[in-house]
């Protein structure tokens, strides 16, 4: 940094002051396949740095201590074998973004997360023992993410699928506005642990533009709360049996009750058209 | 079909000519032309006719002419023939106006109002068949200082050096999705880019894997709102990655690929459903600030392990020397400007020919407010939209631009017309269409060596522009206003142009 001719000055906060990995190594323990990161003090870069030096050293399960706020984790791991999965367990609070462009790892949160998370995901899973913020599992294209407690705003905008390849996302309470909102795919659970009863999910405009996909919720949702895209039906045998195997996952990562989940009311919102905007042009 | 409304153009067949071969019948997708065997006749519905002139140069006889139709309503400055006939057809649907290519309205083009310099006595010319001239090109962000230590005999750079992409000639080729764009087509222009040494855009609809192996190391790959083919193998095996914002042609509205031209390979690299309408949405739903374009930047380094340069591509609109200032400190190597005559495979009218502003302008304050705040290197320009010649490359890299993007130019050298009925499906030139019987007119080993020709001769011409003015390396005239001057400007736009009158 010279700062030459600055009118303004230039700071990069996120890539001045790194430490080169060398360096960063003092932060972590490996003992074969595990290891152990300190992220105390790390930087975003740092720490994914750090990360993805201990899987190309063979660390295939890492738990990383003391996050505090750092962006990415897990989205730096492209592995040249697809088979090669990484376990990475984060304990407090990661940052934004937690495994944006996921590629078939296992992230385990103890604690919530922030905005972000799943962030066009193309595969492996994310289970946040917490709530998480805006924008989860947008654009994602495959993979799971179970979210214990609520979700912020817009999330699972635009998630997408092709053929057998379908995104999943299971939320344990509720969500906010523009939920989501331009679906083109995936499967998504709205359960609604947290309301009292009679109580109705917070979010308006729910599946807005949506235009593929399907949301099962769990609790009360109120006419004016769904976009016109949006067609509500009641659960056939099969739906029941997608919801019932995501159920138990989410019960397994979290230790709660699957039949009092599965004995809820339960409605389907299916977008009307895939084609929502198809006659709104003259040609 | 709409009722009142006048022919566009009318089809003019020479009886005497007409060898009834039904050649016409079988190119025209919009069914413009019918052989009625009893009557041994062709017939004309000339009100279905686009006007693309793929007839009239198939005609092996000669025989047919499209010309504008010579019918009019009178004369009235206001109300002009094209206001009437779509205010009619939004009066029988209620619906929006699409139309696709770029702008053609008649706001000032500045390329033709800016003339070139060149060497006259006191320094002598280049020519370029005998002397060596550089045209190669690197796009990324530069080092502010480069810091060499001699190793003994050996020079050795100590600066950090940021990923950078290496042209050789400063066009690149403009993103046009698979999936608005035909397969052939976009392979096409994937050939022509590795053979001739510069690189193809992909545009949101993803590359396709099989490609990967052969052209990933000529694309660059986009991702936009709708995130389409996003994967990590996608933006590894690209050689730059772009996150699209905006677009000349409908700066601040998203895209609706529809779902007719969703076919099954389209939705393989899209990863949506076959058929289903493939929606970008406006804003890219985790960017709304420069902070959360900053989050996005770093992402994708993040993905990438920091070996890729990234660009932000925008659209020229009134703040654009601000934005982007804000778009380089946000953490981007490269900012991309689209400029309003930017092309598209499908815009509502209204925002096609109404918003944004000219690249040129949007162009020069941008490279002017980076020198001013220091941070020019920080980043590479790309300028784009409605490049036409290799003479306005050669004025957009004087004004500022480290390279352009030509998407237009392309399409027009692989055949295009100009017709603007991108956004039917239909195109008869095989460019702009999923339909099998009409993709089959493009020969990718043909159409390719189109594109490298085209390349050939603007680089050829840029170094005999650059030679006249004495110059023999592209990057010397980056910037470099002093070798332009405007003709018939308003003080105002040579200020923002930063050039002088010619005469001064």
């Amino acid at each position: 940094m010279n700062g030459l001719n600055m009118k303004f000055g230039w700071r990069d906060n996120f890539m001045d002051g790194l430490r080169p990995v060398r360096e960063l190594e003092n932060f972590s323990e490996i003992n074969g396949v595990r290891a152990e990161i300190d992220a105390q003090g790390l930087k975003h870069k740092e720490l994914n740095d750090l990360l993805f030096h201990l899987v190309k050293k063979g660390a295939r399960e890492i738990s990383i201590k003391n996050v505090f706020g750092q962006r990415y984790i897990g989205s730096r791991i492209f592995l040249p074998d697809a088979q090669d999965k990484v376990k990475i367990d984060v304990y407090n609070f990661p940052g934004n973004d937690l495994g944006v462009f996921l590629g078939g790892h296992y992230i385990n949160v103890h604690g919530n997360a922030q905005d972000g998370v799943g962030n066009t995901m193309d595969s492996g899973q994310i289970v946040v023992h917490g709530r998480a913020g805006d924008v989860a599992a947008m654009s994602m294209r495959g993979g799971k993410v179970f979210i214990r407690d609520n979700v912020g705003y817009r999330t699972a905008i635009h998630m997408k699928e092709y053929k057998d390849k379908v995104p999943v996302l299971v939320i344990g309470g509720t969500a906010q506005d523009f939920f989501g909102e331009y679906m083109a795919g995936g499967k998504v659970i709205l359960l609604g642990l947290n309301l009292k009863k009679d109580e109705y999910h917070k979010a308006h405009y729910i599946g807005t533009g949506m235009h593929g996909g399907v949301i099962y919720l769990r609790g009360n949702v109120e006419e004016h709360q769904l976009g016109k895209e949006v067609g509500v039906r009641q659960l056939d045998d099969s739906d029941w049996e997608v919801v019932t195997k995501y159920v138990k996952e989410y019960c397994g990562h979290f230790d709660v009750s699957e039949q009092e989940i599965l004995a809820g009311k339960f409605q389907k919102l299916l977008p009307v058209s895939s084609r929502p905007y198809g006659n709104i042009y003259a040609y | 079909m709409y009722s009142h409304l006048l022919s566009e153009f009318t089809v003019q067949r020479m009886d005497d000519r007409c060898i009834r071969c039904q050649v016409c019948e079988r190119q025209c997708p919009n069914e413009v032309h019918e052989y009625d065997k009893e009557l041994d006749r062709m017939f004309t519905y000339e009100e279905k006719c686009v006007g693309c002139q793929r007839c009239v140069v198939m005609c092996p006889a000669k025989a047919l002419f499209v010309r504008s139709h010579p019918s009019e309503y009178r004369m009235n400055a206001s109300w002009t023939r094209d206001k009437f006939q779509n205010l009619k057809k939004q009066a029988e649907t209620g619906g929006v106006v699409l139309t696709g290519s770029g702008n053609d309205k008649p706001y000032r083009i500045y390329w033709d109002h800016m003339v070139l310099n060149a060497s006259q006595v006191t320094n002598p010319s280049i020519d370029p068949l005998r002397e060596p001239m550089e045209l190669k090109t690197f796009i990324g962000r530069k080092p502010d200082t480069l810091k060499i230590n001699m190793d003994g005999d050996v020079p050795k750079v100590e600066s950090e050096l940021h990923p950078n992409i290496t042209l050789k000639s400063p066009v690149l080729f403009s993103a046009m999705s698979y999936g608005a764009i035909s397969y052939r087509a976009y392979k096409s222009l994937a050939m022509a880019a590795k053979e001739f040494g510069v690189m193809f855009n992909t545009g949101e609809g993803g590359l396709p894997v099989e490609m990967r192996k052969d052209y990933a190391s000529n694309a660059i790959v986009q991702c936009a709102s709708g995130r389409f083919g996003v994967d990590q193998d996608y933006l590894n095996s690209a050689a730059m990655i772009e996150i699209k914002i905006g677009q000349g042609a409908k700066p601040g509205i998203g895209g609706h690929l529809p779902g007719e031209k969703v076919a099954q390979h389209v939705a393989q690299t899209r990863m949506i459903p076959q058929g289903t309408d493939a929606l970008s949405p406006a804003p890219q739903h985790d960017i709304y600030s420069i902070e959360d374009l900053s989050m996005l930047i770093y992402a994708l380094k993040e993905a990438t392990n920091y070996e890729k340069p990234v660009s932000v591509k925008i659209a020229a609109v009134h703040n654009v020397a601000a934005i982007a200032s804000g778009i380089v400190r946000a953490g981007a190597d490269v900012v991309a400007i689209d400029g309003i005559r930017g092309g598209t495979g499908a815009a509502p009218l209204a925002t096609r020919d109404n918003v944004g502003i000219p690249l040129e302008l949007a162009l020069a304050s941008v490279d002017r407010r980076l020198r001013e705040e220091g941070i020019r290197s920080k980043c590479s320009i790309l300028a784009a939209g409605g490049f036409r010649c290799s003479a306005d490359v050669l004025k957009a890299i004087a004004l500022g631009a480290d390279a352009v993007y030509i998407g237009t130019a392309a399409l027009v050298a692989m055949g295009c017309t100009l017709c603007q009925k991108c956004y039917t499906g239909k195109c008869a030139w095989g460019i702009c269409t999923q339909n099998p019987y009409l993709v089959k007119r493009l020969n990718p080993e043909i159409t390719s060596q189109r594109l490298v020709n085209l390349l050939k001769a603007w680089s050829h011409e840029l170094k005999e522009m650059l030679g006249g003015m004495g110059i023999n390396a592209i990057e010397s005239i980056r910037g470099n206003r002093e070798h332009l001057r405007g003709i018939s400007l308003e003080e105002w736009e040579l200020n923002v142009l930063g050039v002088k009158g010619a005469g001064e």
